[in-house]
């Protein structure tokens, strides 16, 4: 299958520039987005997101100096509720599926979310 | 009167902008519909949108929209017509999400201005912008030693982050500059301004530059700053602090740092400098926000008086000192107290009143003016009696303090001790002539010409009268007295 | 009429009004299909009590004579990435496979008060990042389809799990949802109709989200008329979503009468591909014949931003899906994977709770935000997007539909096309720019590729015009009479 749009400007971006992602910048995206990667799976990633990026790289043929982006694909205004309480009041349905509770002296449950000391 | 640090290389200026976040008084949340009160279980006041639940949407709050406009016209504002909520994206705890919905390009409020009333005269700070934005909810680290605890029940409790230009240049600006933004907003009804309860936190942005440099130098950033005198004192140390970098020989380092009020000192909160990067794009689950001008314009109709206008009237109608009217109206209960008070008829004894012996009464005992054990109507009556000669200023103080300890209505209080002034010209007549009499040599002394008698002449009668006696009248019959005879 | 399971809904409808079988007996059925279908690895979590609970409840209401809409009592698969109460939900993710909602979807909540027998949660591409149902954490969803040759092809994706169930008649319908093709692509892919409204038709409260500005719900049947059927029961005006149309809901079934005369047809011509099948070529041209021969007129129209639209959709959707799969982050929910400080439990919970193609989006789309791209990519995709939309717009001025391929190639083998992605992204290029554009979409089968694999037919409309969706759709339907059946049925029939 022949990708649309892209056979001489591939060839272009060989010959002149080429979008490289390179490892540092994949452990650096890793660390925005809070996910381990491993040493080999850098490797790849930086490999495929290379090619990725190459492949959008044809949207600057299109010159976009004049236009909005796009905010919505509903035309409709923006709907609202009123400031009324009837929602909240349960801890326990938003704590029922916590991965780990911390509990008192006689083991019972707290109605805390827990996670790794935070340290400030 | 401009406040300057003074360094061995010279004299240094103070740049500050603060970033004051306000919660907006509502009910339900921005964007869910669990309560808002403070001191709550924790996770009581948690919706499945506020705990982020997958496929959990944001609506927003169409008081929360309004209490922005609100407070954006009680600052002199543009409001944008159009603005835009955007996701501010990093991951904490207390930020269920991973990303705080908040305005950024777009805010919902534009420039505006504050005006400080300054010993030195009047000052105006603009604002840079007002926007809407999340909440987040509480960590709390001291409940175990290896572990931080969650509680979000401020998740998604609305918020105005209010921007100000580095337009303040000392301490005391930065004091009067939270003051004032607070009681506006109290007059507004849009935020309480509860700095002890977090519905008010600052963060200070401090640099400092050599009088007469033009450009700004690196500032750093003091977070969450929780009380009035707090701003002051961190701004000061922080200030000196770099002044003190500076003229060492090195340079101040743009970082985020934190007020410890025990010490009195600013410490950096990130051991290392971590990488920020928002990636902030408009929210895809909200719409733009679009007001119309006549909804701001409904919105304007109904402000209340604010304190500027409010002080204008204090001394334009009632005949008040222009400090005195700055005092009255710092905050809407006490504006409120006095126009109260000022009913009894004599508008300037009320604010001498309140400002001298109420605030006083209420000092000592830290109360709020709510609290205050004498009410307006009795204040009122207090002054009243006063302005029609029942009693004498001084006999007033005493009445007051009966008021304070005991309560009770002054006019009561002043019958049942029977501390109505003498009024009676024949009676103190009579007394007069009674002293001339029986003190000869001080007649004489005042025949001589030693008018300083008239003093001991004025304190015998007050003395023989429990200070009943109305002063004026005792002096102008003395004269006629004294002096014809 | 062989079993329960090879009816219609409409078909099953009449005959559970007629009495000709009960709600429980047609449950039954299906569920015992189910059961017997799992080496399709359709469903991830099955729901036989809750089915026959309802069922018994269906029966009861049409003893009453107050069946409660067309759907009382149809059995479906919903995808695992609406929230049930009380049932797990994984959207097909490891770091969400100890979650149980404690509440339930709009869309799921709508179909249950019309009555509709929930048999289970399906298999689905992780997070709907997918085209071929590979990246579910739960395993490769097989296609009822298949070949001489022995191998098992992918059921297209996201949404495989509800469209195999559908294709080898294990439900009558199959909640899907569709992001940048994932309803319609795997109908082609698995000889069914599949269909995605208009972008407000459907609310996602209560949908696991992938990307918010794209993700719409739609039915998947083996009928067009069931698809108008069962979208009835999904749509509705929801407070609880803010992109949520408040927007009168016509009788989408009525909408089918087969009258398309002096219809304007727009055939866009960059839709035809450099290096496409032709197969594809010949099923395409061959719809263009059926719709002139029932009357309507086909038009060559262009829509050059087009070829634009697949690297658009790549900037946009990972963007918001980055966004969006922060909060899976170990602390309220799902799984968590401890380390010593909070950053290491936040990356170990991620980096092993989601699946590399959920890892590598989220990473293109935290790479556009960043500071320094996000004007170079982001913006200009949301600018791309407004030029997609009003060439839409534009053509939609002179034309009443647009008809294209649905894929550009039958189901693939498992295994095929999996180490490039952008070679997988492919596989939603006609499908995407209707969704970049909020548009509603259909595909209906067409016929077989030269191997005797499912093709499908893909139309478009203009915002809201469903009615016009479905016309077009049922006289496609008749006149491609799509009889084949998967060769999986064979074996179970
Ligand atoms: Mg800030
Ligand atoms: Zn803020």
């Amino acid at each position: 299958m022949h990708i649309p749009g892209d056979s001489f400007r591939r060839l272009k971006n060989h010959l002149t520039r080429v979008k490289v992602v390179d490892k540092a910048t994949v452990l650096n995206i890793a660390k925005l987005a809070r996910i381990k990667v491993s040493e080999s799976e850098t490797e790849n990633l930086a490999g495929e997101l290379t090619n990725i990026f190459d492949w959008i790289e044809q949207l600057n043929e299109v010159n976009t100096d004049n236009v909005e982006p796009m905010t919505s694909v509903v035309a409709m205004a923006m709907p609202s509720r009123t400031d009324e309480v009837n929602d909240g009041a349960d801890a326990e349905r938003v704590l029922q599926n916590a991965p780990d509770r911390p509990a008192d002296a006689q083991g019972n449950p707290l109605a805390f979310y827990v996670v790794p000391k935070v340290v400030e | 009167m401009t406040y300057l640090i003074e360094g061995e290389t010279g004299d240094w200026e103070v740049v500050i902008g603060l970033e004051v976040h306000a919660q907006i008084i509502s009910k339900a949340k921005l964007f869910s519909s669990a309560a808002t009160e403070f001191g709550a279980e924790p996770n009581s006041q948690v919706s499945l949108v506020d705990a982020a639940m997958p496929g959990m949407l944001p609506v927003i709050n169409e008081v929360c929209i309004e209490q922005a406009v609100r407070t954006g016209l009680g600052l002199n504002a543009k409001i944008n017509l159009h603005s835009v909520f955007e996701r501010k994206n990093y991951f904490y705890p207390d930020l269920p999400q991973g990303y705080q919905i908040s305005q950024f390009l777009e805010p919902i409020v534009g420039e505006g201005v504050i005006t400080l009333d300054m010993p030195e005269g009047p000052r105006d700070i603009g604002v840079e912008r007002l926007h809407m934005e999340q909440d987040a909810g509480k960590s709390l680290h001291d409940q175990d030693p290896k572990r931080t605890f969650i509680d979000l029940n401020r998740s998604g409790v609305a918020l105005m982050e209010i921007v100000s230009k580095p337009d303040l240049r000392s301490p005391a600006e930065a004091g009067t500059y939270m003051r004032k933004l607070r009681a506006i907003m109290r007059y507004l009804g849009t935020c309480d301004g509860n700095m002890e309860q977090g519905s008010l936190r600052c963060d200070a942005n401090v640099s400092v530059r050599p009088v007469g440099e033009k450009e700004l130098r690196t500032r750093t950033e003091i977070k969450n700053i929780n009380s009035v005198r707090f701003v002051m004192a961190a701004i000061e140390y922080e200030a000196e602090r770099q002044v003190k970098i500076y003229e060492d020989g090195g340079s101040v380092v743009q970082e985020t740092r934190l007020y410890d009020a025990n010490k009195g000192e600013t410490w950096n909160m990130r051991s290392k400098e971590e990488a920020h990067d928002y990636r902030y794009f408009p929210d895809p689950d909200l719409l733009p926000v679009d007001l119309t001008q006549e909804f701001v314009d409904e919105i304007k109709a109904s402000l209340p008086e604010l304190p500027d206008a409010k002080k204008q009237r204090f001394v334009n109608d009632f005949g008040v000192a222009v400090d005195d009217a700055a005092t009255l109206v710092a905050d809407k209960e006490t504006a409120d107290y006095f126009e109260a008070v000022a009913e009894s008829g004599n508008a300037k004894l009320a604010a001498n009143w309140i400002i001298q012996e109420l605030f006083a009464v209420l000092n000592k005992d830290s109360l709020g003016i709510a609290e205050s054990p004498v009410s307006s109507d009795d204040l009122g009556k207090l002054v009243g009696l006063i302005a029609d000669n029942t009693i004498s200023g001084r006999i007033a103080k005493d009445v007051f303090e009966v008021m304070v300890t005991e309560g009770g209505d002054p006019a009561q209080i002043v019958e049942n001790k029977g501390l109505k002034q003498i009024t009676d010209t024949g009676e103190i007549e009579a007394m007069i002539d009674a002293l001339i009499n029986d003190n000869p040599d001080q007649t004489q002394q005042y025949r001589d010409g030693n008018t300083k008698v008239t003093g001991w002449f004025v304190g015998q009668i007050m003395k023989a009268t429990g200070g009943k006696a109305n002063p004026q009248m005792v002096n102008e019959l003395l004269k006629k007295k004294l002096g014809l005879g | 009429m062989n079993s329960l399971t090879d009816l219609t809904i409409a078909r099953s409808r009449d005959g559970l009004d007629k009495g000709d079988f009960s709600a429980v007996e047609l449950a039954e059925a299906h569920i015992a299909a189910v059961e017997a279908a799992r080496d399709l690895n359709a469903f991830i979590t099955e729901t036989p009590e809750l089915a026959l609970e309802r069922a018994m409840a269906s029966d009861e209401r049409r003893a009453k004579g107050a069946a409660a809409s067309a759907m009382d009592g149809i059995p479906i698969a919903v995808k695992d990435l609406y929230c049930t109460d009380g049932v797990a939900t994984t959207a097909g993710s490891h770091i969400l496979e100890d979650f149980t909602p404690p509440y339930e979807s709009t869309v799921t909540q709508n179909l249950k008060e019309a009555g509709a027998v929930m048999l289970g949660k399906t298999n689905m591409d992780e997070f709907a990042m997918g085209s071929a149902n590979i990246t579910s954490y739960h395993g490769n969803v097989i296609n009822p389809w298949k070949l001489d040759d022995g191998k098992d092809r992918v059921p297209g994706g996201s949404s495989g799990g509800s469209a195999a169930a559908v294709a080898g008649h294990l439900a009558l319908g199959g909640a899907g949802s569709d992001t940048g093709g994932s309803i319609r692509q795997p109908a082609s892919f698995s000889g069914i109709v599949g269909m995605k409204p208009t972008y407000g038709r459907c609310s996602r409260w209560g949908m696991v989200a992938f990307a918010s500005s794209l993700d719409q719900a739609g039915p998947m049947t083996r009928t067009v008329e069931d698809a108008a059927i069962m979208l009835q029961s999904m749509v509705s005006h929801d407070k609880k979503d803010s992109t949520s149309v408040d927007q009168s809901i016509p009788d989408f079934a009525a909408a089918l009468t087969s009258n398309i005369k002096d219809l304007k047809v727009g055939v866009p011509k960059e839709y035809r591909l450099d290096g496409m099948p032709g197969e594809i070529e010949t099923l395409w041209q061959q719809g263009i014949e059926w719709l002139k021969a029932a009357g309507a007129e086909p038009v060559e129209i262009s829509l050059p931003y087009t070829k634009y639209a697949l690297p658009t959709y790549y900037i946009v959707a990972p963007a918001e899906a980055s966004s969006n799969l922060a909060r899976y982050d170990g602390v309220r929910y799902g799984l968590r994977v401890e380390g010593d400080s909070l950053d290491e439990m936040y990356e170990n919970t991620r980096g092993q709770g989601f699946g590399a193609e959920v890892r590598r989006r989220i990473m293109i789309g935290t790479y556009v935000l960043s500071a320094g791209y996000y004007d170079a990519y982001y913006v200009k995709a949301m600018k791309l997007r407004t030029l997609i939309l009003q060439e839409f717009q534009q053509a939609f001025e002179g034309v009443d539909v647009m008809l294209t391929p649905t894929a550009p190639s039958p189901a693939f083998a498992i295994g095929e096309k999996m180490d490039d992605p952008v070679q997988m992204y492919l596989n939603d290029v006609f499908t995407v720019p209707a969704s970049l554009a909020g548009l509603p979409a259909i595909s209906v089968p067409g016929g077989l590729s030269d191997e005797g694999l499912p093709l499908g037919l893909h139309l478009i409309t203009k915002p809201f015009d469903e009615e016009t969706l479905f016309r077009v759709g049922g006289v496609l339907e008749e006149a491609a009479n799509f009889t084949a059946q998967p060769s999986y049925l064979e074996g179970v029939a």
